[in-house]
């Protein structure tokens, strides 16, 4: 393989992993406080929707991702009035938010589909795209990758040393505990259940703004399952979710490999690959099912009532 | 927070049936305000949008064996799933099922083209329901074998599935007279199933899913393997300590429910389709997903939710003719549907009392 070739795809992983980074690290914050959220498909489809009529209507690709995250959150906070305050099934209220999110973004964008915008484009970093091979794969992606690796950074900072990181999973590990120490185990949970929102919403932006800017129906593909995937595979470890995102991402991008290396297959084929490496994936890591279950947020997918 | 409330939230001593019933209901006419409200942001007096979308189309008996028409599928995926349901095993995958068996029956259908013998049919639709079958078999195994979470490998699953049929009426199984578009030839008649009555599409898979109804209500209300699946879905611990042999429930569930979705598939393109193209399901199966929720994952009540849940996609096609709006609004009432049944839900487990006003049900919750 020669070295442009190698540079493009590791260029285009990264642009391939950021939406699948961006997901499993709000699902991972949500988990974490002990809220298995499925819905995260349907999050994803209304925030790249609403992120690119936002763009249509207004010509800003700021206040398209805002509206993007705006979406994300406002479907995430229907989720938690359902599954924190009402207790309702997490699994059965998940895909609700996928249904409901991949009709109504279906719905809006019904009129947005075949709209050409100009999209979110690269950002050289000063000084930092100049390096040799590594600024070209690295610091020369949109502004939307960088933003990214800093939420990426601030999630890791936040469960490494911090009290808010604290709460959270001792929310998740053991909200009756939680409660008595005083923390409120509804607030933290709706934060965290906003916060994945917001990264889903973003998410969908990204897609809509940025890697392929324009909308059309379903156009999530199933990310939003795969990064949940992402988070069992990254037993709940940040830096983890970060390698598994850009693994899959590489793992989507193979026909560009495929095709760079001369070999004719059917896209429809090629199409399969991250769905087929999900599934081995999550063989892989049930064949380590003890650790898996042990890193899991023991109140995951329990809901909690308090007295009232 | 609760010194502003007036009514305070109680966990009700045991789950209300009355409420159980009720909530659909409820759903439903909260769906109705809300799609109302919907229709009049958009411009169009809510009264007659909701005429257009829920009465309209069943109008006349062309608009009931069309009802029909969606019931069949959308009944046989449900059945299937509620076997699954039942044992609280998360089979997202009639889809992929649906499509399979659509694939699979459409290979052989087409391979059978010039077979003109009344068994053509019945091998298809056999053909059909066991790639379905296998296709379930697959998750069983990731499940059973690996433990793999069935809700992703089965969503996995159904993307794969839709990938190998548009790779199929891309590819081998494309009509070589079929100018460009990515269609199959179509079925000869020996494998079409045979319409109940010449001048609509009306065909008798609906029978199928009558019959489907029949042996499930039976399979779950009078045999042992049916109180087992229970058992496992209410306590799987309980289920365990009896010596139930639960992966043996999770094969049978599984199976059941893909052999099910492929028969729905096959019939959908030996039906009112009659050949392979890429639009085989306009998401059947994760609509039946609402069906088994919303019929209580009784068999009537599933009936119901089918016909209910038939007539928002015609309802979708009738408001795009009649008031121009993008059908996809179907979509739109399959999920609030869902939406608020789920909130309605909690009135199952618990109830709003007034403040002050003692009870001695919540006691011991």
């Amino acid at each position: 393989m020669d070295l442009d070739l190698l540079l493009n795809v590791l260029f285009a992983t990264i642009r391939t992993g950021t939406p699948l980074l961006l997901i499993a690290l709000g699902e991972l914050v949500c988990e974490k406080s002990g809220v298995l959220n499925l819905g995260q498909e349907g999050m994803v489809l209304m925030g790249a929707v609403s992120g690119f009529i936002a763009t249509v209507l207004t010509g800003s690709l700021l206040l398209g991702v805002i509206a993007g995250m705006m979406a994300g959150m406002l479907m995430s906070f229907l989720f938690g009035v359902l599954a924190i305050t009402l207790v309702s099934n997490q699994v059965a209220t998940g895909l609700a938010l996928t249904i409901f999110g991949t009709g109504l973004s279906a719905f809006l964008g019904a009129s947005y589909v075949g709209v050409g915008i100009e999209g979110i484009t690269a950002w050289n970093l000063p000084f930092l795209s100049e390096i040799p091979l590594l600024g070209q794969v690295l610091f020369s992606q949109d502004p939307l990758v960088y933003l990214s690796w800093s939420i990426f950074a601030l999630v890791y900072i936040c469960f490494r040393s911090t009290r808010v990181g604290l709460t959270v999973r001792a929310v998740g590990e053991n909200p009756e505990a939680a409660n008595a120490l005083g923390m409120s185990v509804f607030t933290v949970r709706y934060l965290a259940v906003l916060f994945g929102g917001a990264m889903a919403g973003l998410a969908g932006a990204y897609l809509s703004l940025a890697y392929t800017p324009l909308w059309s129906e379903g156009m999530s593909a199933g990310r939003g399952w795969i990064a949940l995937a992402l988070v069992v595979f990254a037993s709940w470890k940040v830096q983890r979710v970060m390698l598994g995102a850009y693994l899959f991402g590489a793992a989507s991008i193979m026909h560009l490999v495929l095709q760079g290396m001369g070999f004719e297959i059917s896209p429809n084929i090629l199409a399969m690959l991250p769905y087929v490496a999900t599934i081995l994936v999550l063989v892989v890591i049930a064949s380590d099912a003890g650790r898996a279950r042990l890193s899991a947020p023991l109140a995951l997918g329990q809901p909690y009532r308090p007295q009232w | 927070m609760s010194f502003l409330m007036p009514l305070r939230i109680e966990k009700r001593a045991s789950d209300s049936q009355v409420m159980a019933v009720l909530s659909p209901l409820m759903a439903m006419i909260l769906t109705l305000v809300t799609g109302a409200a919907v229709f009049a942001s958009l411009g169009h007096a809510p009264g007659e949008a909701l005429y257009t979308f829920f009465i309209l189309p069943l109008s006349d008996v062309y608009g009931w064996t069309e009802l029909g028409v969606k019931v069949a599928p959308l009944l046989l995926c449900a059945m299937g799933l509620m076997v699954c349901f039942k044992a609280k095993i998360w089979n997202i995958g009639a889809e992929g099922q649906f499509i399979i068996g659509a694939l699979g029956g459409g290979y052989l259908a087409l391979e059978l083209a010039a077979f003109e013998s009344a068994w053509a049919l019945p091998l298809v639709l056999f053909f059909g329901a066991s790639c379905g079958l296998a296709w379930a078999a697959l998750a069983a195994f990731l499940k059973t074998r690996f433990a793999a979470n069935e809700i992703l490998t089965t969503i996995m699953l159904n993307y794969i599935a839709l990938n190998l049929l548009l790779f199929a009426v891309h590819g081998p199984l494309k009509d070589p007279d079929g100018y460009s578009f990515p269609e199959s030839a179509l079925f000869s008649d020996f494998t079409m199933l045979p319409l109940i009555s010449e001048d609509y599409r009306l065909n008798i898979s609906v029978f199928f899913a009558l019959a489907a109804v029949a042996i499930i209500w039976t399979l779950m209300a009078r045999t042992f393997i049916g109180f087992q699946i229970s058992v496992l879905g209410e306590d799987a611990s309980a289920a365990r300590f009896a010596g139930f042999k639960e992966k043996r429930l999770v094969w049978f569930s599984l199976l059941v429910c893909g052999a099910l979705a492929g028969l729905a598939g096959v019939s959908e393109v030996s039906g009112p389709i009659g050949q392979l193209n890429p639009y085989v399901s306009p998401g059947y199966g994760y609509t039946a997903i609402i069906v088994v929720f919303l019929g209580r994952m009784h068999p009537l009540g599933m009936v119901g939710a089918s016909m209910l849940l038939a007539l928002t996609y015609m309802g979708g096609e009738m408001v795009q003719m009649d008031l121009s709006l993008p059908k996809s609004i179907t979509g739109l009432f399959q999920g609030m549907l869902l939406f608020y049944l789920l909130a309605c839900d909690f009135l199952i487990g618990y109830r709003f009392v007034a403040r002050g006003h003692l009870t001695g049900a919540s006691d011991g919750s």
